[in-house]
């Protein structure tokens, strides 16, 4: 005679994608929603500009030096440009130019550093003195005197930090590799032939992900501060592109003047405000994330 | 030989190594310029003739190794070379000369900015680990979070906006010459000092923090809790005498940071240092000034790097008796 069989419990359904990010949300703290919001609104702000802004990026709508909260909202900038539209514009190509200068250099550092960890040898050893060196020199430093040799425009903006922020990526990637690559999962991955790409994108990757993630939002504050300072110093996106650093620059002298309207606050300050903003909020998210992920903690 | 010594040696050979490597990179930069320097500067209109001329003049001519070992002897000596900026005129603008006066402004900037910083960050990150998880602990973290993110001029200009043009405690403009009597230099540079203090201060007070937590973690420190040290024995007597090496690290490490924020800083007041040269010279493209700057900040931010691994070695009390 044989048992009946236990009841078969309700076996949970696993949870669908939306439902694990609802229920990661949930747990998140105030700093991190904040975050989150002010990076949505930023994000809402550079990709709608156009329909946003009210008037054109180099568009002169006015007179100079317009009060706050008169015809146009923040006023105008010293050849009349209505400066609440360029700050919006501003939005579109300083966090696009960041957020693809640090694109290029997680694709170069990432795999020149998995593959340098998968592979070692020669290639590793080269490629590590090389980066070393690099590491040896400030960014800002190296990236001015690259501008000064190349000359100053986007494109070798982008390039130049690109290159100089990827041997960080590098690191990084090459030293959490070399973690993953001695695991028996791609050691069977290698007996049973699977190709490089699969071992990279399939075995290594998938395992190297949060650390990557937590370091993207940082090597993006670092990228964009640095091609705000760029910018600030005058060497970085030149006018008449709108860009959060040199709105600063080209405003300063305004900070002498009293403001008699509304935000009392003189017209340099918006968009560094704009830029201090955004990076609070990527940190506020990132911290968030990296307790989430390494479950790394202080209290002893 | 003592293993400190060797250990401290090796350490030494290995940064000028590095030194050497960034000096080949500054130098070579110039090189990488596709059509090279001197076509770029005149454009794609420059007829053969000119652009030969042009070369001879700035001494591109040569050999590029030739000229490395010139570049490098001389500074070496403190010699430079000329500035390109007058060069075919009847006045050579020497680069040293143009350097000397504000490399001294500058590094009494840094020193200034570091007068305040080291005793505030030690201040703040040893009382944040002794009382980590208060409130306290949580308003300077959040403090220091807020000045790590907010970029340079940002904090500069707020303070002018407050101390200069509110208050008018101080002149927005830093403006200093040669002639400029010490405690007047003092009181000019005072705001770019507090800046560039509030922007290290954060980094330094998070690292000794960390510094800190970790070590209180140690089973050492919880073997003399258990057996009844008084919690400032605990401190003074077993933290204190390993927490010296992550400290001094700490310290030269964010003394390297000062290289950088001083750039940004100088140009905001207007303060005459190298910072200030360096921006100018990148737009008027003068590649001696720029390399020459770019090699006195590689230089200081490397010796600094390697005073941090140089002291964390020695007070490495585990390297005192080897076994």
């Amino acid at each position: 005679m044989t048992d009946q069989p236990a009841d078969i419990r309700s076996v949970r359904a696993r949870r669908s994608a939306w439902e694990n990010v609802r229920r990661t949300l949930a747990t998140a703290p105030i700093s991190a929603w904040f975050g989150m919001i002010v990076i949505a609104i930023y994000a809402i702000a550079a990709i709608f500009a156009p329909l946003i802004a009210p008037h054109g990026e180099a568009e002169v709508v006015g007179k100079a030096y317009q009060p706050a909260f008169g015809d146009y909202l923040l006023g105008t900038d010293q050849i009349g440009r209505d400066l609440f539209s360029r700050l919006i514009y501003g939005a579109r190509n300083t966090i696009g130019i960041a957020l693809l200068t640090t694109m290029i250099s997680f694709l170069v550092g990432g795999t020149l550093g998995v593959l340098t960890a998968l592979k070692r040898g020669w290639f590793d050893q080269t490629a590590s003195r090389i980066v070393d060196a690099f590491l040896a020199i400030p960014v800002l430093i190296f990236a001015l005197m690259l501008l000064a040799v190349f000359g100053r425009s986007i494109t070798n903006l982008i390039l130049i930090l690109a290159l100089l922020d990827s041997t960080r990526v590098f690191r990084l990637a090459r030293a959490t590799a070399l973690n993953v690559v001695v695991m028996d999962y791609v050691e069977a991955a290698k007996l049973r032939g699977e190709g490089l790409r699969w071992i990279v994108f399939r075995e290594i990757v998938p395992n190297i992900l949060p650390p990557l993630i937590t370091e993207f939002g940082l090597r993006f504050c670092f990228v964009f501060l640095t091609i705000a300072s760029l910018s600030f110093l005058g060497v970085g996106i030149q006018p008449p592109t709108a860009d959060w650093g040199s709105m600063v620059a080209e405003s300063k002298a305004l900070i002498n003047f009293p403001v008699k309207t509304f935000p009392y606050l003189p017209a340099p300050f918006y968009p560094a405000i704009a830029i201090a903003l955004l990076t609070i909020a990527v940190n506020f998210v990132v911290d968030w994330f990296l307790h989430k992920t390494s479950g790394l903690r202080d209290e002893l | 030989m003592h293993p400190i010594l060797r250990t401290v040696l090796q350490r030494l050979g290995l940064g000028l190594l590095t030194l050497f490597i960034v000096s080949i990179v500054i130098f070579s930069s110039l090189e990488m310029l596709p059509g090279g320097y001197a076509q770029n500067i005149l454009g794609q209109g420059a007829t053969p003739e000119t652009v030969a001329a042009f070369k001879k003049q700035l001494g591109l001519d040569r050999p590029s190794y030739v000229r490395y070992a010139e570049w490098i002897g001389g500074a070496v000596r403190g010699d430079f070379g000329n500035s390109y900026s007058g060069a075919g005129g009847s006045i050579k603008r020497e680069v040293t000369k143009v350097i000397a006066p504000r490399l001294y402004n500058t590094f009494f900037l840094a020193a200034y900015a570091a007068l305040f910083a080291v005793p505030l960050a030690l201040l703040l990150g040893v009382t944040a680990a002794l009382y980590r998880n208060s409130i306290y602990d949580r308003i300077v973290n959040s403090t220091t979070l807020a000045t790590i993110a907010t970029p340079e001029f940002f904090i500069a200009y707020l303070l002018v906006f407050f101390f200069a043009v509110k208050l008018r405690w101080f002149s927005p403009l830093s403006t200093v010459t040669e002639s400029t009597p010490f405690l007047q230099h003092a009181y000019k540079a005072l705001l770019p000092a507090v800046t560039l203090t509030l922007v290290i201060v954060a980094h330094m007070m998070r690292m000794t923090r960390a510094a800190i937590i970790n070590l209180l973690a140690s089973p050492y420190i919880e073997m003399a809790q258990l057996k009844g040290v008084s919690p400032r024995d605990v401190i003074v007597k077993h933290a204190l005498p390993n927490a010296w090496a992550p400290i001094a690290t700490v310290i030269a490490f964010n003394l390297a940071y000062l290289v950088v924020g001083v750039v940004v800083v100088e140009v905001v007041f207007v303060y005459p240092g190298i910072g200030q040269l360096m921006v100018d010279s990148v737009s008027t493209r003068d590649m001696p000034v720029v390399q020459a700057c770019a090699l006195i900040f590689a230089a200081t931010y490397i010796l600094l790097n390697l005073l941090a691994d140089v002291v964390g070695i020695i007070t490495n009390p585990r390297l005192l008796h080897p076994k």
